[in-house]
């Protein structure tokens, strides 16, 4: 199918200088970290300069027992940290924007942008002496991985509330009286309708939580230091290439887990490709639904 | 707060349990212990520490220490010195969990709130601020010989902490400026000028770097006016930072975490810096060919110098927090990083001076001849430390909030 | 929002009042337990904790950093109308608003393009495509960036062939730049969410009754991906509100912004009661102005 599922479509001319202009973000995006590529293959001991091309900072890389426990706290924080905050995240947009009157729904309004508005360094001090004072907790990647599921529960939240606003909540109803239970309504029609905004608001979580340094050079413990860190107090002292070689890594392994997850995700089944695709297709479902409730 | 407290409580009883007996406990009440009972546990580390032996261990070592400022791994390899975590936990038998800090404060912060580590690295000042807030315990001598044997006479009796009673000097450095040879003039040495002053200023104008750090920066300029760089005067400290901002027209920026890459990449000519910074970058620099041999050396086009008007010089230290878990382990690791060999591999890595004398004859013969890592005995006579400023830390910090506008 | 509630007055007016109000509870509770997680986990781990940074404002500075509970006083608050204060938040702001208004510029037709791919799985690889490059470390693309404004750098080199700009490194552009990439994902992501949505029969229906397309968008798709650019606005700019890092490393640091000044008070200066009062002022005044923008914006945008 050649249609482009949008207006735009009907002017190729618009449609091509989007294109263009694209193309163009995306090389403003993929600039610094072509530098950064590049250099990790340099041979030289400084980051700026080139010397020669040579593997010395990747092999160096998988030497070095610290960077790699930085490296393997890092992900392991960010993981848990984007899983669990998606899902309260996701569930917070929902109450907001689903439920329209409920106890505490104002406060809980505010609430949820004070994560975001909060400077780092605040919430750092503050959350090392809740950690430090409560003692139920002990720092380490525990203690990070709560602060960041604290402070991305709310980016998440927003993400998702953008996807939720105007849109129609009769054909969540709709579903409602389609499916045996609540549970399958959501999972097979809001679900899919809101999937962009819950993906966009999970890789917004991952990102935060992978670069984070000041809230997590705070709340950390023993044996807990994570890359960013790692890299900050490095760069006090002496900073050779071998982050570029790290950083190219992640962009590496993070584009290898995106292409396999998508290949996989279109070899299961052709049905997963019409989930983001317009209403339009669901309509026989809803033609359901509206017949059912006519024959009520 | 209480739980941290029951839980040391908790643990000072069993440490008591191992060995302690009450007279070195009372003996640890006086100093600067205060007498409150709620601060029994620190009396029991403090009694723990005193009853240590030398080389005794009582558990693996928690050491927080700056990001890659110990030689380990294949850093150490690297670099061709001993893997210094290693050695130790062969000799003593002690597993080592290394967490890296990247701010005093932040260091300061985590210790103040009870988070555990056997063994930190504060610099100077930051050890009198822990010190003054009970957070440090008092080394015991009798399990840390080298303490007194190796130390340089500079530092065994330090302004910081008269005596080396809650610390034990790591590495020293100096506060200078780095520069490209040609772009100032060195012949009779350099001064703050070439950073402070309009007219001196003037050829590398948009090509100079300040540091970004609230005493260094202050300090160097309380130099240039002729100043204490711990003067507690309101109206020099105000001089200074009138001074800094009047730079704003001819420094292209503060920056203190990647300034020798400024230097060395042609965005600056002359900065404000520390020595070891300077002379890693040198290094990291320098080309060479196949057969090892030199073909270009950053040396030859960078220079460093501590300008005659005076400046800083700051030592990093070993200290153990009153939330230690094993003091033991941590007074035995510090004798151990104090031994001569051990204290040059330190040298050796970080091109750090090294407060350890008897480490002299261990260090390359490179950097003990280096001036900009050991100064001349004159240049010594112009040093100063940084001492902890108490309640005038917030003057000067606002201070420098208005000197960069 | 205020097509939904009109929504929900229809509704509520066609059912019978009893199961009406039994309608009503059941959606209370409904609410309740879909927020009650995060409600739960918020509370736990920010608001308690946050009380502590209240508490410390009324405190007096100690030299540990951690305030003295004695001696309560409002002086850390009386600090706030300090005229320096005042000339950095200022500063902040218009660089803030500036960041904000630029990222939006660039980042609407940017997810525009993308949110009007005809294939979900293109839609996803250009959204995923969009945030690879920040999972490599915040530093060291900053890094990268000043080696590309930096005296030798690529683009100081292009500038110099045209003749249009020099070295940009420790300008303001330079800071410009530094922001605009930094923050164009938090632009980019809820713009897309809000105009993947969108239904495009709408916006051909629109075309037909509208004859030109930039009516059609002015009347059709700007309104209602309004909640994506709300949305946006507040994590560009309220983040970068705050931003040091970046202005300092590109920028040379000459100027102090809020992120400064607070990172000061709780470091070097160690003065938590004031660094408590800033936050707490930051975050007064920029929830009230989130929740009026927020409320307001349906009717402004």
């Amino acid at each position: 199918m050649t249609r482009l599922h949008h207006g735009a479509a009907a002017r190729p001319g618009v449609d091509r200088s989007l294109a263009i202009f694209g193309s163009l973000v995306f090389a403003f995006l993929y600039l610094p970290i072509l530098v950064v590529v590049v250099f990790s293959f340099s041979g030289s001991e400084s980051v700026g300069r080139w010397g020669g091309f040579s593997l010395r900072w990747y092999e160096q890389m998988l030497k070095n027992e610290q960077l790699l426990n930085a490296l393997e706290n890092s992900v392991v924080v960010a993981l848990v940290s984007t899983v669990v905050a998606t899902v309260l995240g996701t569930a917070a947009a929902l109450s907001l924007d689903r439920y329209r009157r409920w106890v505490g729904r104002g406060a809980f309004d505010g609430l949820l942008y004070l994560p975001i508005i909060i400077p780092d360094v605040t919430m750092a001090v503050m959350l090392l002496l809740w950690f430090t004072s409560t003692g139920v907790i002990p720092l380490g990647r525990g203690s990070i991985t709560l602060a960041h599921i604290a402070f991305n529960i709310s980016f998440v939240a927003i993400v998702v509330r953008a996807r939720l606003a105007h849109m129609d909540p009769a054909m969540e109803d709709a579903a409602a009286d389609l499916y045996a239970n609540r549970w399958q309504a959501f999972r097979r029609v809001t679900l899919p309708l809101i999937m962009p905004g819950v993906l966009g608001g999970a890789l917004l979580a991952l990102t935060l939580s992978l670069d984070d340094v000041v809230i997590t050079s705070f709340v950390q413990g023993p044996g807990s230091t994570t890359l960013p860190v790692y890299v900050f107090g490095l760069i006090r002292r002496t900073v050779t290439p071998v982050i570029n070689a790290v950083s190219t890594l992640m962009i590496a392994v993070s584009m290898v887990l995106v292409l396999a997850s998508l290949t996989l995700q279109n070899r299961t089944g052709r049905r997963t490709e019409s989930k983001g695709d317009r209403p339009m297709k669901r309509k026989p479902l809803i033609e359901k639904a509206e017949s059912r409730e006519n024959q009520q | 707060m209480k739980r941290i407290f029951a839980l040391l409580a908790v643990m000072a009883l069993l440490l008591a349990a191992c060995g302690t007996d009450t007279t070195e406990t009372t003996e640890a009440t006086g100093g600067t212990e205060t007498t409150e009972t709620t601060e029994a546990p620190p009396e029991g580390i403090q009694a723990a520490a005193n009853a240590c032996e030398v080389g005794a261990t009582d558990g693996p070592l928690n050491l927080y220490n700056w990001t890659d400022y110990i030689p380990t791994g294949p850093l150490a390899e690297e670099f061709e010195v001993d893997d210094l975590l290693a050695k130790f936990e062969e000799e003593h038998g002690e597993e080592v969990t290394l967490t890296f800090f990247n701010s005093n404060e932040a260091m300061l912060a985590q210790i103040d709130a009870g988070a555990s580590y056997d063994v930190v690295v504060p610099s100077d000042y930051m050890v009198v601020t822990m010190r003054d807030a009970d957070l440090l315990v008092e080394l015991n001598r009798a399990a840390i010989p080298n303490l007194d044997a190796n130390i340089a006479e500079l530092f065994s009796n330090p302004g910081y902490d008269p005596g080396n009673r809650f610390s034990a000097p790591y590495q020293w450095g100096t506060t200078g400026i780095g520069y490209l040879y040609g772009s100032i003039d060195d012949t009779e040495g350099v001064s703050w000028g070439v950073l402070f002053d309009e007219e001196m200023a003037a050829p590398n104008a948009g090509f100079i770097s300040l540091l970004d750090d609230t005493r260094e920066t202050l300090g160097s300029a309380l130099k240039y006016l002729g100043y204490s760089l711990n003067t507690l005067n309101k109206d020099e400290v105000d001089e200074a930072a009138d001074l800094i901002l009047s730079t704003n027209e001819w420094i292209a920026a503060f920056n203190s975490t990647s300034y020798w890459t400024l230097l060395s990449s042609g965005e600056v000519n002359v900065s404000q810096g520390w020595n070891g910074d300077f002379l890693g970058e040198y290094d990291r620099i320098t080309e060479y060919d196949a057969d090892g041999e030199v073909t270009y050396s950053g040396y030859d086009d960078f220079g460093y110098a501590i300008p005659i008007e005076g400046s800083a010089a700051w030592v990093d230290t070993m200290a153990i927090p009153t939330t230690a878990d094993h003091p033991c382990t941590a007074q035995t690791f510090i004798n151990f990083i104090l031994d001569a060999e051990n204290g040059a591999t330190l040298t050796n890595f970080n091109y750090y001076a090294s407060p350890n004398e008897a480490s002299e004859e261990f260090i390359y013969e490179e950097i003990i001849e280096d001036p900009s890592i050991y100064p001349v005995p004159e240049t010594m006579a112009i040093l100063e430390f940084f001492l902890d400023l108490g309640d005038m830390n917030n003057y000067y910090a606002d201070a420098f909030t208005r000197a960069k506008g | 929002m205020t097509l939904l509630d009109e929504k929900e007055q229809v509704v509520e007016e066609a059912v019978n009042p009893r199961l009406e109000r039994k309608a009503r509870k059941q959606e209370s509770w409904r609410g309740f337990f879909h927020a009650a997680p995060a409600y739960v986990y918020l509370i736990l781990f920010f608001v308690l904790p946050l009380l502590i940074i209240f508490v410390f404002s009324f405190g007096s500075r100690s030299n540990t950093g951690k305030p003295l509970l004695e001696n309560w006083n409002f002086d850390s608050w009386g600090r706030l109308v300090d005229p320096l204060v005042r000339t950095i938040a200022i500063r902040s702001l218009w660089m803030a608003l500036l960041n904000t208004a630029v990222c939006l510029m660039i980042a609407y037709p940017f997810a525009y393009w993308i949110a009007t791919r005809a294939k979900q799985r293109t839609r996803t690889l250009l959204l995923i495509a969009v945030l690879i490059p920040f999972w490599s470390n915040f530093l060291v693309r900053t890094y990268a960036w000043r080696m590309l404004l930096g005296s030798d750098g690529y683009i100081t080199q292009l500038g110099e062939a045209t003749g249009l700009w020099g070295r940009m490194l420790f300008t303001q552009p330079a800071v410009f730049i530094g922001l605009l990439y930094g923050y164009l994902p938090f632009m980019v992501l809820p713009l897309y969410a809000a105009l993947e949505r969108m239904d495009w029969g709408l916006i051909e229906a629109g075309r037909d009754l509208y004859a030109s397309g930039s009516k059609a968008f002015r009347k059709i798709t700007l309104p209602l991906s309004k909640p994506g650019i709300i949305a946006g606005s507040i994590l560009v700019f309220i983040p970068s509100l705050g931003a040091y890092v970046t202005p300092d490393i590109l920028g040379g640091a000459k100027t102090n912004l809020l992120g400064n000044l607070l990172v000061t008070q709780f470091q070097a200066a160690r003065n938590w009661p004031f660094g408590s009062a800033l936050s707490g002022a930051i975050l007064i005044v920029m929830l009230v102005a989130t929740m009026i923008y927020f409320r307001t914006g349906g009717r402004t945008i």
